[in-house]
């Protein structure tokens, strides 16, 4: 074994338990506000969770444009949903579609 | 009609202003803005127990739940702020065209009845946005009434945007 290959089993070795334990971790918030969605947030991955968080006093939705997620969101209420695929997602208010946001989710 | 109730709304607005030092006083704005989600609150309803048509009884439940919305938190606002809403020609003005509208919607039925609402409902949007815009927001002088009606405003033009896209699918 050559002294390349042993470095990069070790960091091997020491990256692959931090990122898979990362990535279960792994929870993002995004506010909605005042008919807005807050900033977004920054190094998603797939397999992540997002957090929305509706302190509006209307009901909202988060609706993504590819369907691959779409959740209602009661007054001062919030939900989660698991992102699964990889890009840049565009999502909207399905009951005020002016209301909208897209998320970018790394591999 | 329709024009012709655009027309009231703006001007029972000037009606109100006229008097008041030219413009509206806080406790007659909050009047306003109440009396506007009141009525369109009462037209979702109208539309809840007439029609059939999902796309119209969608938008008919989101006009009610949101307006509620703003209402309840502008009853708290007032309350808050021991301001007591004060009657005004523009309220009065507002619902005496609602209340014309809401007795020709009820002689109809069906697709007319779904039109029609539709029709009104961008209408009496694009009125209610034109008076925020232009004359309740400018003259609200309690931040956080002015932010409210803000909110409103952006939610309103929500729904301006909801009724055209309903009433162009329904033509």
């Amino acid at each position: 074994m050559t002294k390349g290959r042993v470095a990069a089993l070790a960091l091997l070795a020491i990256v692959a338990p931090l990122s898979s334990g990362a990535a279960a971790a792994r929870l993002h918030v995004v506010t909605i506000d005042r008919m807005a969605f807050g900033p977004m947030p920054a190094n998603v991955r797939a397999g992540d969770t997002i957090l929305w968080v509706n302190h509006d006093m209307f009901q909202h939705s988060a609706t993504a444009r590819d369907q691959s997620f779409d959740v209602d969101l009661a007054p001062g209420k919030s939900a989660r949903t698991v992102v699964r695929k990889a890009g840049l997602i565009p999502f909207f208010c399905k009951y005020h579609p002016g209301m909208k946001g897209a998320i970018t989710i790394a591999k | 009609m329709l024009k012709l109730f655009a027309c009231a709304g703006a001007a029972a607005l000037l009606a109100a202003a006229a008097p008041a030092a030219d413009k509206p006083n806080d406790a007659q704005i909050a009047h306003i803005a109440y009396t506007a989600g009141t009525l369109d609150i009462e037209a979702g309803k109208q539309a809840l127990a007439k029609s059939h048509n999902k796309a119209v009884r969608d938008f008919a439940s989101e006009m009610v739940r949101d307006h509620t919305a703003v209402n309840d938190k502008a009853l708290a606002l007032v309350k808050k702020l021991g301001v007591t809403p004060q009657d005004n020609p523009t309220s009065a003005g507002l619902k005496s065209a609602a209340d014309k509208k809401r007795d020709e919607l009820a002689k109809l039925s069906g697709a007319a009845f779904d039109k029609a609402y539709v029709q009104n409902e961008v209408a009496y949007h694009r009125t209610v946005n034109g008076a925020l815009k232009d004359v309740l927001i400018p003259s609200a002088q309690n931040g956080e009434l002015k932010s409210l009606l803000q909110t409103g405003l952006t939610l309103f033009s929500e729904h301006q945007q909801h009724a055209e896209h309903l009433a162009a699918g329904l033509k």
